[in-house]
């Protein structure tokens, strides 16, 4: 079956990142696949590169980062959402002239029309968190 | 026949960027030419409350945005009754333009669409 996951916590103040991807994982390991991630709301913070949590503690961006690599998985984290919130890709930090750019680039930058094609593409569409 | 689309907002309206961001979902699937409903249940029946100041937080009015819909090919906003009976809320206090679901009217009104987003 052909899923679609929408991931709107953020991982440092929601459950939805973590619950997502162990939901993802399962996914993949019972042999079905995962036509998009979409990272919308406060989830466009999963696609950071610049958290550092403690090194004895869980690293989801990191997580999600390998995750994605892994599995060559299509992730679109929402542009709006994420300028919004200050999570930059390089050629968005020239156009808005910021001093730096910190998106991961297992990630690509678009927009919400990705999330209601993800909807209509999937078998099955899982939300997670707000 | 295009896929229906309906979005459930479910936030009150100046609860971070929920509200507005269920909206830009709402708006971008009917652009899309998808016969899309929104739903304002939970605190986002507040979202349609009359007399709204969001400038004094420095924001923009979500009635305001919500009036505008028809504009953009989504022509009726739903309003989940039981809701706006727990809120105290009565239908004078909100903006025109907007059908009520009342109680029993809600799950067959979601099932009726081929696809749920849900904020």
């Amino acid at each position: 079956m052909k899923y679609a996951l929408a991931i709107y916590g953020a991982p440092a103040t929601s459950q939805a990142g973590q619950t997502a991807l162990q939901f993802a994982k399962a996914v993949i390991a019972k042999g079905h696949s995962i036509h998009r991630l979409f990272f919308y709301q406060d989830g466009v913070h999963t696609a950071t590169t610049l958290a550092s949590p403690p090194q004895d503690e869980q690293h989801l961006p990191a997580e999600w980062e390998s995750f994605i690599q892994e599995n060559r998985l299509d992730s679109v984290v929402c542009i709006a959402a994420a300028l919004r919130r200050g999570i930059i890709d390089a050629s968005e930090a020239e156009r808005y002239e910021r001093p730096a750019h910190n998106l991961s680039d297992v990630h690509q930058l678009s927009g919400l029309g990705q999330l209601i094609d993800a909807g209509l593409e999937a078998d099955r569409f899982i939300t997670f968190g707000s | 026949m295009n896929p229906s689309v309906c979005i459930i907002s479910t936030r009150a309206p100046y609860h971070g960027q929920n509200a507005r961001e269920a909206l830009d979902a709402a708006l971008v699937s009917a652009s899309y030419d998808l016969d899309t409903s929104l739903l304002l249940m939970g605190d986002a029946v507040y979202q349609l409350l009359d007399n709204q100041s969001p400038e004094q937080l420095s924001r923009k009015s979500l009635a305001a945005m919500l009036k505008a819909l028809p504009m953009y090919g989504i022509e009726t906003i739903f309003v989940d009754s039981e809701s706006l009976q727990e809120r105290g809320i009565t239908e004078d206090q909100l903006v025109d333009g907007f059908t009520l679901l009342e109680e029993g009217a809600l799950a067959p009104f979601i099932t009726q669409h081929d696809k749920v987003l849900n904020f």
